[in-house]
Parts: structure tokens; C-alpha cells; sequence
């Protein structure tokens, strides 16, 4: 399972991407789609919603369950993925690029306690 | 500590992802739900069953006392024939949903993995004088071959003519100096064959089977995509459409309740239940927007909670939610629109009368 450099990462198997000082993007590693399998359905939040981190902000669906993902950062949601809404499989083929999931406006970019893409790689290997 | 069956090599050399269900590790899945799904729906797919429960009946009065712990009739039921049935508890609840095969040894019983421990204990503690009950799950392993290239690739593997071979209907046939029992069954809603077989063999006719299905699109298949096919045909989980608290009745399966056969368990119960009227009626119904119903959601009607959802998933063949799920019977009419409550929201949703898919 690719662990995308460059990227941070956090214990729920939720990625970050830096956009500029105050924005990052959101969505599941490799490692969550390939446990969650199929995916066919999401449930999008709505623009201008406050996430709090470690809140659950979207459901995504497999054929077999639904699953919470929770927010690896606190803030506004600035964009969500309506790609996704029709194309939900977009996050099983490609959960780093096309498949993100959303962009949050941070109170406070601190991602001091997320991972590194090594320091991740280890972890999945540990689960 | 879960059980291996003797195919769990094979399994994991196919990268299976692996559940533990009923005390087996079991394949969830090869390459995804979605693909083995459509492998079985247009080509053909090949499943371990073994975590199944087989159980012997015989006896002088095997017939009779099988008469009196299920709800079909026995008596009806002719050599070389295999009849779906009901174990019911006194008050009508079902206790297992199970196959009743007539072989020459007896009745062979195919029971619900989870349950095979509980029945083999009911069977034994009701079984008079007599009538001999023998659990053969550890000895016996299961394979599945089901799709509309089921019969080739089986006939090729056991080097056996099947096409005559009618629905519901199984044959003990010799393979590798061993006789095996084969019989057109499933779970898929799709032709195809159930192969019970020594756990020694097992392994062996797993792989003939994916040799000779080759050129027909053969693939492993898991209990994930298990689900979606029997649910699109609208086939009752035991665990989730069927439980001890409901009744076959309620399930609208009145048809393998046969009241005129004589005194069965549960019978009183039962026709207490058909003459007073049903208060939970089991429904199929089809989300018109968005979603997936689950087990356990609540059903909507009127802004009143009317029943829950006892199975639900995203229908791969139609692309749309499907459900099964009880409902106060008043509540239960064809061509009604209800709401699913899928987290927070109400999700409308038609009830349908028989299966989510047809096949030709």
C-alpha cells in the first residue's frame, strides 16, 4: 500500500496536505481504502461547516459497512470533493489525488502530532 | 482460537482478506465485493463453504421425528430430493433455517454455520428412541460453484453429466477412489452446484474446479459478495431476517409451513399466529435517493417509527439501496413509500414485492 511522501498522516489513517499556511487537504490513506473496500457511497459534509479534530466529518460506505472519518485538523471546510458524490470509487483508485476529500480552513495549523509518511509506514505495519 | 477450513491456504495464496464469522476464519473478499458479485451474476464463482453445519439423521423413525422439528413436510419429500425447512421452537420462532436432504443413510441436514452447535443440542435433546442424530461438520468440507457457467465447469471437474440434474436435487457420485454428494443449491440466485466433500479432498477439487474454469471466467468469491447475492435475491439471512423471536410466518415464508401434515413444535403457536393475524410483516424495499440501509435502522412512516431494517446493502446490479426489514403489517402494502432513517436523515424508500433482481 503506497504511503505518499511528503504528505502527514494520522492514527485514524487520515491523510494531510499543506495547501499554504492556513489550508490543508483531507482524505484516507491507501492503507483505509484497502480495509474499507468498495466504496460506494459518501455522505459529503457541507461547505462552511466547523469540523473540531478527532470529529467524525463524513461517512463513507463500503457494500459491507459504514464508516466514520474523523478530522485530523480543526476549522472551516473550505471545499469538499462533489467529484466524489457520483464517483465515490475515486477514493479506492486513487485516495491520494483524486480521491480527496476535503479542504479545511485551520484555527491553528498545528500538525505537530500527526505522523510522518515513515513514521505512518511503520505504524500500518504495526496494526 | 477460530477454526482454519482446509482451504485456508488457498485462500490466503489468493491475498483473501480474512474475517472470523461462526468460528472460522473465512475470505470476506479476493479482489472486492463488487467484482465477484458481477463474476457470479455473468460468469462463475467458486466459494468455501465448509464453516457449514451437516447433520445426519437416521433411523427407523428419522422420518417421523424430522416430521415433528420442522415445519415442511417430510413425508413429501422423495429420494434424490433436497427441501427447504424451518427448526421451530415452541412459539413458533425459528431456531434455524436449514436444507433437508433424503439420502440413503437417512436425512442429511445442511444447518447456518452459527448454529449448527444449537441445533445438533435441539435435535439430540428431542430425539427418541430410535432415531440416531450424528454431527458430520468436521468431517465434511463445502464448495460452491454458482453462476450461469456453473455447469460446465463442474461437469468438467467431476467428469460427471449434471445437466440433468434438477433444481433441488443432489447426486453421490465417485471422485479421486472418495463419494462425494453434489446437488444444484445456492445462495446467489444463480444455477450452480453445493459439493460436500472430505476435508482431504477438499484442496484437490478447489483447484480442478479453477483449472477447468479458466476459459469460463472462474473466480474465488467471499462471504461479502455472498451477501449482496443473496440479498438482491431477496434470500432471508438466519441471524438477520431470521431469529428465534420471528416466525416463518412473519418472514412470508408460509409456504414451508405445512399445518395439515400433523403435530409439529411450534405448530400450535403458529396457527395461532395465522388465524389471529401477524403483526410484523417482512418487506424488500428500494431507497429512491441516496444511500445504504443497515441493519438495525429505523423504518419510517408518517413520522412514526413502523419497524427497522434487518439487512440492507448497495445493490450491486441495480446501483441502488436495497433493504429487507419488518414492519407493522398494516404498514407492509406494495407500492408504499416509506423512510429509512440513515443517520440523520430520512431517506424515502418504495416497498417492493419479490426480488430485487430477476433472472431470466
Amino acid at each position: 500500500m503506497e504511503v505518499r511522501k511528503g504528505l502527514l498522516y494520522s492514527k485514524e489513517h487520515e491523510w494531510v496536505q499543506e495547501i499554504n499556511d492556513s489550508v490543508v487537504r483531507v482524505g484516507i490513506t491507501a492503507y483505509a481504502q484497502d480495509q474499507l473496500g468498495d466504496i460506494v457511497y459518501i455522505e459529503l459534509p457541507a461547505i462552511n461547516a466547523e469540523v473540531g479534530k478527532g470529529d467524525p466529518f463524513t461517512v463513507v460506505e463500503s457494500v459491507k459497512a459504514a464508516s466514520d472519518v474523523f478530522s485530523p485538523v480543526s476549522g472551516t471546510i473550505m471545499a469538499v470533493n462533489e467529484t466524489l458524490e457520483d464517483s465515490p470509487e475515486l477514493i479506492n483508485e486513487s485516495p491520494y489525488d483524486e480521491g480527496w476529500i476535503i479542504e479545511v480552513k485551520c484555527d491553528d495549523l498545528d500538525l505537530s502530532d500527526l505522523m510522518t509518511a515513515e513514521e505512518y509506514a511503520l505504524y500500518v505495519e504495526e496494526v | 482460537m477460530a477454526a482454519k477450513t482446509p482451504l485456508y491456504d488457498k485462500h490466503l495464496s489468493l491475498s483473501a482478506k480474512m474475517v472470523e464469522f461462526a468460528g472460522f476464519l473465512m475470505p470476506l473478499q479476493y479482489t472486492g465485493i463488487a467484482a465477484e458479485h458481477q463474476t457470479v451474476r455473468s460468469r462463475v464463482g467458486i466459494f468455501d463453504l465448509t464453516h457449514m453445519g451437516e447433520i445426519l439423521v437416521s433411523g427407523p423413525k428419522a422420518e417421523e421425528f424430522l416430521n415433528y422439528v420442522t415445519t415442511n413436510d417430510v413425508s413429501k419429500l422423495i429420494s434424490g430430493a433436497i427441501q427447504y425447512s424451518f427448526l421451530t421452537n415452541e412459539a413458533g420462532g425459528v431456531i434455524d433455517d436449514i436444507l433437508i436432504y433424503r439420502v440413503p443413510e437417512g436425512f442429511y441436514l445442511v444447518v447456518n454455520a452459527a448454529n449448527t452447535a444449537k441445533d445438533y443440542q435441539w435435535l439430540l435433546s428431542k430425539a427418541p428412541g430410535g432415531v440416531t442424530v450424528q454431527d458430520l461438520s468436521q468431517s465434511t468440507a463445502l464448495i460452491a460453484i454458482q453462476g450461469p457457467n456453473a455447469l460446465p465447469v463442474t461437469e468438467k471437474a467431476l467428469e460427471a453429466e449434471l445437466a440433468q440434474l434438477d433444481y433441488y436435487h443432489f447426486r453421490d457420485l465417485p471422485y479421486h477412489g472418495e463419494q462425494i454428494r453434489v446437488s444444484r443449491t445456492g445462495y446467489t440466485g444463480e444455477d450452480g452446484f453445493e459439493v460436500y466433500l472430505s476435508p482431504q479432498l477438499a484442496p484437490r477439487l478447489w483447484d480442478e474446479l479453477i483449472a477447468v474454469g479458466l476459459p469460463y471466467g472462474i473466480q474465488p468469491v467471499g462471504l461479502g459478495a455472498r451477501d449482496t447475492l443473496r440479498l438482491e435475491m431477496r434470500m432471508p439471512l438466519y441471524g438477520n431476517e431470521l431469529t428465534e423471536e420471528e416466525s416463518p410466518l412473519a418472514a412470508g415464508l408460509d409456504r414451508f409451513v405445512v399445518f395439515d401434515k400433523g403435530d409439529f413444535i411450534g405448530r400450535t403457536a403458529l396457527m395461532e399466529q395465522e388465524t389471529a393475524g401477524i403483526s410484523l410483516k417482512l418487506v424488500g424495499f428500494v431507497l429512491r435517493a441516496k444511500g445504504i440501509p443497515r441493519h438495525g435502522y429505523n423504518i419510517i412512516q408518517g413520522g412514526r417509527i413502523i419497524g427497522r431494517v434487518t439487512s440492507g446493502t448497495m445493490s450491486p446490479s441495480l446501483q441502488k439501496g436495497i433493504g429487507l426489514g419488518y414492519v407493522d403489517s398494516a404498514h407492509a402494502k406494495a407500492g408504499s413509500i416509506i423512510e429509512i432513517e440513515i443517520r440523520r436523515q430520512r431517506v424515502p424508500a418504495e416497498i417492493i414485492k419479490g426480488r430485487f433482481v430477476t433472472k431470466k
